[in-house]
């Protein structure tokens, strides 16, 4: 099978077929990871540019980890010194990438829909590595590959996701991604943070964290976005600790083989207690891990790779 | 002195309720005789109107032609000729430009700029404060006397409820309408849509509705407390609309418009992040384009007017969140009045005419938008038939900012007559 886009701007418009067949490539990728020379010839000599407009380590040392591994040439151009400070449009500046002829533009923007008007000027492939409020849909690929590994499945499990839902990317590519395969989606963070009319997108709104979590599979933790707060959106950071952050106590109320997980970067103390972000029940360091797969997998079939993936 | 026979159109002009085929002869200026006897003279020039609808010209009451100081979107010049190809013989234009039109100074170089491209007419609109900053008000005195004819800081709301106040209690002296961007920025630092499903699905930041009616509650209190004329601009809400609806009911001097784009197009227009889809207020829901409908039919709406707002192509080509609002109205809105509202029978062409002509003269208080002997000579005439297909490369405007290019629509204007004179006619 292949997949309809020469894109990957968001999980939306995935079909749950072409969602599988970037994680089972994702699966035959992740041991490539563990050997001792970690690199296979797949991509060589294909062109990876990394344009993020926004701050990002993670997703951008993954992207570029993922890149290497795959033997493809990886550019990092980054928004401070580059010609984006000189007031270049963001149009401008990718038809100039697309000149130099690279093969994938992977592109973060701090614009929702940033990716989409990019992918309609440029002939490389465009992956979404995170846009606005939007998708973030590699992440939503890790996040079910890594479920997948602790379950074994996606469909009838119960997903929670807690936290500041209106400014999340990987809050809306998860939902979108976890009810195309099955599974149930419940939400739950202060009623300022929900954005309006997400029951149409799947998910269920509980009333409170604690209702919530009654015999969760999976629960996400979101991080509180302060940087994206412009309004009264809670009162406190103690006020919020109180009745959304993630416990000890609160997680007991999910299924005893629960896994948690977390996006990163952790705002420890706010979301989420230490004790449990470094409990025996977190995977958020697997997370982080499949995330370099996940990537190989997308830059591989986006790149048109040929021959072996391994 | 020039004279201009309109032969055997349909002649639809509701403000003396009239609607039957007939002659119209202008002489200097003037419409000098409407019906079926006016005498066929050697020393006249003829029009043969045969399947044609003529109408009182089209006045178009929300424009920006942003001259002076945003020549590289429009200038008086192309905006008028562009409203001349759509139908439009006036054009009020918005305050906001830079420097925005608080001064009998500015308002006089709108004048003259509009005399000499000599196209529409242009009847300009003042700040109702000065530099629109919301602080102090505007000499409206002075602009009054140089031809302003309303005033208004579209674009923004005036925030202080005390300055709106006090600029409707002294707008009451000069007889001048107060038109109000009615909207309340307190409740959306950074929204750029409607608040709804869509703005949830696209991650994007929205707008309440509550927004403009918020601002619409506000100031109809204000009218009431003050007698002035309170007239909303580019009303977009359903809940906007009932408030209208009830201090009309009241007997207040509240009036609204609304534009052919929040009649027609919902939020979903967004969905794949198209700029030319943004604009102020945004658009909203089928809920809501129902009830303005609704208030097309029933009277509650006074006009239809486009809120023209030409940006430039890079403009728009700006990722979503920085492109600019709006959208260009001036050469798309008969067409799709014609097409959208009169062909599926939601109003009948009559009504149309008259949100379009008698409706926006009445609101702003000035002549024509009717074919009366003894008016100005101002006449559109439509081809109720003609095929349009809206290809913004061929505007007059100097912006294409549309989000309708490519529609194939039924019915628009062939010619525009100003003062007895045809100031365009269809190639």
């Amino acid at each position: 099978m292949t997949l309809r886009s020469k894109d990957l701007l968001g999980i939306e418009t995935l079909s749950p077929k072409e969602i599988e067949l970037f994680l089972t490539t994702a699966a035959s990728f992740k041991e490539v990871g563990a050997r001792t020379i970690k690199k296979v010839p797949t991509l060589r000599g294909r062109t990876i540019i990394n344009l993020f407009y926004e701050a990002s380590t993670r997703t951008r040392v993954s992207f570029e980890i993922a890149a290497k591994r795959l033997s493809a040439d990886a550019i990092n151009v980054s928004v401070s010194g580059s010609s984006v400070s000189k007031g270049e449009t963001l149009v401008d500046t990718v038809r100039n990438l697309q000149a130099m002829a690279p093969d994938v533009i992977v592109m973060r923007h701090h614009a929702s829909g940033a990716p989409h008007i990019v992918a309609r000027e440029v002939e490389a492939a465009v992956v979404n590595a995170g846009d606005g409020m939007h998708e973030h849909p590699t992440q939503a690929l890790l996040d079910a590959f890594t479920i997948l590994e602790a379950k074994q499945k996606l469909s009838g499990l119960k997903v929670v996701i807690v936290g500041d839902l209106l400014h999340s990317r990987v809050f809306r590519s998860n939902l979108r991604l976890l009810t195309k395969m099955g599974s149930q989606v419940v939400v739950s963070g202060p009623p300022t943070l929900i954005p309006p009319h997400i029951q149409e997108l799947g998910a269920e709104v509980a009333p409170t964290m604690d209702q919530a979590l009654v015999d969760a599979d999976v629960v996400m933790m979101l991080r509180v976005q302060k940087e994206r707060m412009t309004g009264a959106f809670f009162p406190s950071v103690r006020e919020y600790f109180r009745l959304y952050a993630l416990t000890p106590a609160r997680l007991e109320r999910a299924k005893p083989d629960v896994i948690l997980m977390h996006p990163g970067p952790l705002n420890r103390g706010l979301e989420i207690d230490s004790a449990v972000a470094d409990g025996p029940y977190s995977l958020i360091l697997e997370q982080v891990t499949n995330g370099v797969a996940v990537r190989m997998a997308v830059l591989y079939l986006l790149a048109g790779g040929h021959g072996e993936t391994t | 002195m020039t004279r201009l026979l309109v032969r055997r159109a349909r002649l639809v002009d509701p403000s003396q309720e009239l609607d039957e085929i007939g002659d119209l002869l202008l002489e200097d200026g003037i419409v000098k005789a409407i019906g079926a006897a006016a005498a066929v003279d050697v020393d006249v020039d003829v029009l043969d109107a045969d399947g044609l609808v003529a109408t009182p010209g089209f006045i178009d009451m929300h424009v920006h032609l942003r001259e002076p100081g945003f020549e590289y979107k429009e200038t008086i010049a192309t905006g008028s000729r562009a409203a001349v190809a759509g139908g439009f013989t006036a054009v009020a234009a918005m305050a906001n430009t830079d420097p925005p039109n608080d001064s009998a100074a500015v308002t006089e170089f709108i004048l003259g700029k509009a005399a000499q491209a000599d196209k529409a007419r242009v009847y300009p609109i003042g700040t109702i404060t000065k530099g629109m900053k919301g602080e102090q008000l505007s000499e409206m005195g002075e602009m009054v006397e140089a031809g302003v004819v309303a005033v208004s800081d579209d674009g923004l709301p005036v925030r202080n409820v005390n300055v709106m106040r006090r600029a409707m209690e002294y707008a009451t002296v000069f007889d001048v309408p107060v038109i109000e961007h009615c909207e309340t920025p307190e409740l959306h630092p950074k929204g750029v849509m409607n608040e709804g499903y869509w703005s949830t699905a696209l991650g994007l930041l929205g707008i309440p509705r509550a927004s403009e009616i918020i601002s619409v509650d506000r100031n109809v209190v204000l009218a009431e407390l003050t007698g002035a004329r309170f007239h909303v601009a580019h009303l977009s809400t359903s809940g906007a609309l009932r408030r209208v609806r009830e201090a009309k009911a009241r007997g207040l001097a509240v009036t609204c418009e609304v534009t052919p784009h929040h009649l027609i197009l919902t939020d979903e227009s967004l969905k794949s992040y198209d700029t030319h889809a943004k604009m102020k207020p945004p658009l909203v829901t089928e809920e809501d384009r129902a009830a303005l409908l609704e208030g097309l039919a029933d009277g509650t709406v006074d006009a239809i007017a486009t809120d023209h707002a030409p940006h430039h192509a890079d403009e728009k080509r700006e990722d979503f969140d920085r492109a600019p609002f709006g959208i260009v109205g001036l050469e798309t809105a008969v067409s799709l009045c014609l097409d959208r509202l009169v062909k599926p029978g939601v109003i009948s062409l009559s009504r149309m005419v008259e949100l379009l002509s008698w409706g926006p003269a009445r609101v702003l208080g000035v002549a024509g938008g009717t074919l009366k002997v003894g008016s100005p000579a101002d006449v559109t005439l439509l081809d109720p038939t003609r095929h349009v297909r809206v290809d913004p490369e061929s505007f007059h405007s100097r912006s294409k900012n549309t989000p309708f290019a490519g529609w194939e629509l039924e019915g628009g204007p062939v010619t525009t007559i100003v003062g007895g004179r045809v100031a365009w006619t269809l190639e």
